[in-house]
């Protein structure tokens, strides 16, 4: 199966963090939705694009020691949701920093990172991980 | 409307069986349940089957009609359907088999569920069990399901004043129950010391907080039909079945360290079967991970939940019997499967037929199978009349 074209679609917003706003309600969603939850149809043709800061605050985190067959190589990893300065929850990795300086209010920022290499095609992809302020 | 009943219910042995194929699991789990049943392959009108991720397992789709094929049962045309809710997948086809037969379309119907999970290693497994999480959004960043659980146990522990001790007990209740059950995955009892201490698979849960990988199938004969009703020496009615779903990722949740789909397919069956809490004599839960174990019983407890840990009333011969079964924990973990697996424990407790581990007089039980962490919700209520 071809990687190519799932990996391409969401680059953007995997790259930049861009998530929907609804005008209906106001909500900001992350990642984008064509509909929002809270309005379902009163939201459609509603949802706006909107870039996130990338700013954030560690909301839970676990460090992964029984990875994915594609992060092996990284064990241990730290996965963590951020909560971010806009509002959404964000599932990504933290990284350049040791597991016992993480701790669940700890201020990060989004940085663009290789996040793996992608079947047979060997495409390397790329998107969001965190790291420390 | 008419009552349903579980009048046949069979099983293989859960575990590490690499003699045996996905096909002859099924079939051997079928067969011993028409035969539980009484009945001839001719008297089902139709073939329910569970299975979460066999495509990617044993690189096979289509398992319905390869079950009802190696049953032996193609000669009758009967319709076969494969119904899949990730680990739900048992309960779900449960409770679309009783849909079907409660609205008259069909009199008795076989629901079988099956995974074939030890063909591959488990690095492979962990990445066929996160395809319950979100491709693009989860997973594509390492996400693995147990990292899921975690998070939300480090979650509640902060929010909540929950202590690690609070839910690592729930794996050694499972074992403990397991040791019981001669057709368990596990049968070693392990201390809380031994859960805690465990190599870590993301913390803080250790290889102890989480179930194992099984192959193993399990099926149900469900019917309304009178004369079978009448002639089946146990008949245990299905009193409740609902289900409810709630987003399929943590991050899109108000609260990650609770399930309010639980909450509500629990709520929604005890009103369906006319029961109250205090009317069930015991519970069968989906522990795939034990902070999972604590945030359901506290979807059906509330605060309680934890003062029942801290009192040890989940144990077989305590108030609140909890996976009595031995759990996906110790019984075993074959995804498609537990959901139906869940319920024969709770139609052999009913039986009064459980040995060592019988629950005292038990006349209602409640199960509840789930696919993610909270997302698919399935409750059943089975009792006697
Ligand atoms: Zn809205």
């Amino acid at each position: 199966m071809s990687e190519v074209p799932r990996f391409w679609r969401e680059s953007k917003h995997r790259y930049r963090l861009v998530g929907t706003r609804c005008e209906n309600c106001g909500n900001l969603y992350f990642p984008p939705r064509d509909i929002c939850p809270t309005c379902r149809r009163e939201s459609i043709n509603k949802m706006k694009e909107e870039e996130l800061s990338g700013e954030g605050e560690v909301y839970s985190y676990t460090v992964v020691h029984d990875g994915l067959e594609q992060f092996k190589m990284q064990v241990p990893y730290i996965i963590a949701i951020i909560k971010t300065k806009e509002g959404p929850l964000i599932t990504g990795q933290i990284v350049d920093c040791n597991p016992d300086d993480v701790k669940i209010g700890s201020q990060v920022k989004s940085t663009l990172r290789k996040v793996r290499t992608e079947g047979k095609s060997g495409i390397i992809q790329y998107g969001y991980k965190f790291i420390l302020k | 409307m008419r009552d349903v009943y579980i009048i046949g219910v069979g099983s293989t042995k859960y575990g590490e069986l690499w003699d045996m194929s996905l096909r002859e699991l099924a079939s051997e789990a079928g067969l011993k349940a028409l035969m539980d049943a009484g009945i001839k392959a001719e008297e089902i009108d139709a073939l329910y089957g569970a299975n979460t991720s066999a495509g990617q397992f044993i690189d096979q789709e289509h398992i319905a009609a390869l079950i009802s094929d190696y049953s032996g049962i193609s000669e009758l045309g009967i319709p076969a359907v494969r119904i899949e809710a990730g680990a739900a997948s048992g309960g779900a086809a449960l409770n679309q088999a009783y849909l079907a037969v409660k609205s008259g379309q069909y009199d008795t119907v076989v629901v079988g569920g099956v995974e074939k999970m030890t063909d591959v290693p488990s690095e492979v497994a962990n990445e066929i069990i996160g395809g319950s999480l979100d491709a693009e959004w989860e997973t594509f960043f390492g996400v693995t399901e147990a990292s899921v659980a975690a998070m939300i146990a480090k979650r509640h522990e902060y929010d909540e004043r929950v202590k690690r001790e609070h839910y690592a007990v729930f794996p050694v209740i499972s074992h403990k129950h397991a040791s019981m059950n001669p057709s368990s995955h596990f049968k070693n009892v392990i201390k809380l010391e031994d859960v805690i201490n465990a190599s870590p698979v993301a913390e803080p849960l250790t290889v102890y907080d989480t179930a194992p990988l099984s192959d193993g199938a399990s099926a149900i004969v469900i019917t309304a039909d009178k004369k079978k009703i009448k002639e089946s020496e146990n008949p245990i009615r299905i009193k409740a079945s609902t289900m409810a779903n709630d987003f399929l990722s943590l991050h899109d949740r108000k609260k990650i360290d609770s399930f309010k789909a639980v909450n509500k397919s629990v709520k929604e069956a005890l009103k369906q079967s006319g029961l109250n809490l205090g009317n069930i004599d015991g519970y069968e839960i989906h522990d795939s991970y034990s902070i999972g174990s604590l945030i359901q019983m506290e979807e059906i407890f509330g605060k309680e939940a934890i003062k029942m840990v801290e009192n040890n009333e989940y144990y077989f011969n305590s108030s609140h019997p909890l996976n009595v079964s031995g759990g996906l924990k110790a019984h075993g973990n074959p995804l498609g499967a537990v959901g139906l697996y869940q319920a024969i424990e709770a139609t052999i407790q009913l039986r009064g037929k459980a040995g060592e581990r019988q629950i005292k007089g038990s006349k209602n039980m409640l199960i509840h199978n789930m696919g993610g962490l909270g997302t698919t919700s399935v409750t059943t209520i089975l009792g006697v009349e």
